[in-house]
């Protein structure tokens, strides 16, 4: 999916040096990443889509300052977190920006959802489209800390290093929330799962 | 070390990313050997993260692809949209 480095980075020279038009190319492998951060922080198709867009801007405008220290993908998706946070920002009133969200907050239960069942759920039942949908749905659920890491690490497939590098967390953070994440979606998911394989299928533990 | 479930649960995410130990890998393996209970929370893990990582399951709106490069486009026409010097 995205171009080696080396191309990256002669791409990134020759743009800065005035080949305007290769930055379709270069955001190109980005796109859907730019657009999935945008919906995990203001999970709102329409917003989403205006904050990719500014955020792709902005990236262009400021391609000059980027030194390459850091992957052209973080570098990007820090850009698409911060065009979020200011869209949320505006969004919100004075009075709700100052209550942050933290672990400390979300006391509770975090162990999966135990189910022998679950086993002998044929990978066709991964295909379904309903079963998407509930995952669509579970994940936009998520509480925003821990629906920002997942989107990140689990479907943009950045490294806890990376994630923790654009959300500005510590790496310990990136693993307590995606953790958490993926156990709240595993219990979820579980008894959608349970309602709508078909019973037959379970028969002496195997499928018939 | 002989494990409970509950704590092969509290490991189970990174044990999934591989970035537990050996020795912890080896006994939570073990424990799997002989555990249906925690087998099936893994596999469901592993299959919602299959699930999210396939393209359509959290699909783009239709055209943004297009929409997106059509003002970037116009961001490049702009004589005013050089770009920075820093």
């Amino acid at each position: 999916m995205r171009t080696t480095e080396t191309n990256e980075a002669g791409l990134i020279a020759r743009i800065v040096a005035g080949e305007k038009e290769l930055f379709h190319e270069l955001i190109r492998p980005y796109e859907r990443m730019v657009y999935l951060t945008l919906f995990a922080i203001v999970k709102n198709e329409t917003e989403a889509e205006d904050g990719a867009q500014e955020a792709v801007i902005s990236a262009y405008r400021h391609l000059a300052s980027f030194r390459g220290d850091a992957k052209f993908s973080t570098w990007l998706v820090t850009i698409a977190i911060n065009e979020g946070r200011k869209r949320l920002r505006k969004a919100k009133t004075a009075a709700e920006e100052s209550i942050e969200e933290k672990e400390e907050a979300h006391e509770g239960d975090y162990s999966p959802a135990p189910l022998m069942d679950w086993r002998e759920i044929p990978l066709e039942a991964l295909e379904r489209k309903e079963l998407r949908e509930a995952l669509r749905v579970a994940v936009t659920e998520l509480p925003d800390i821990y629906r920002q890491v997942f989107t990140l690490r689990d479907l943009e497939e950045l490294n806890v290093e990376e994630t923790a590098q654009a959300l500005g967390i510590n790496p310990g953070a990136v693993k307590v929330r995606l953790h958490r994440a993926r156990m709240m979606l595993q219990k979820r998911l579980v008894t959608y799962l349970k309602t709508t394989v078909p019973a037959r299928r379970l028969f002496f533990g195997r499928a018939l | 070390m002989k494990l409970d479930c509950k704590h092969v649960w509290e490991h189970i995410s990174e044990y999934i990313d591989g970035s537990v130990d050996a020795k912890l890998r080896e006994d939570i393996e073990r424990h799997l050997e002989h555990c249906e209970i925690c087998s099936a929370i893994l596999d469901s893990t592993r299959n919602i993260l299959i699930l999210t990582a396939d393209d359509r399951t959290f699909e783009l709106p239709v055209g943004y692809s297009e929409r997106l490069h059509e003002r970037l486009a116009k961001e490049l026409e702009n004589p005013e949209g050089d770009l920075k010097k820093k």
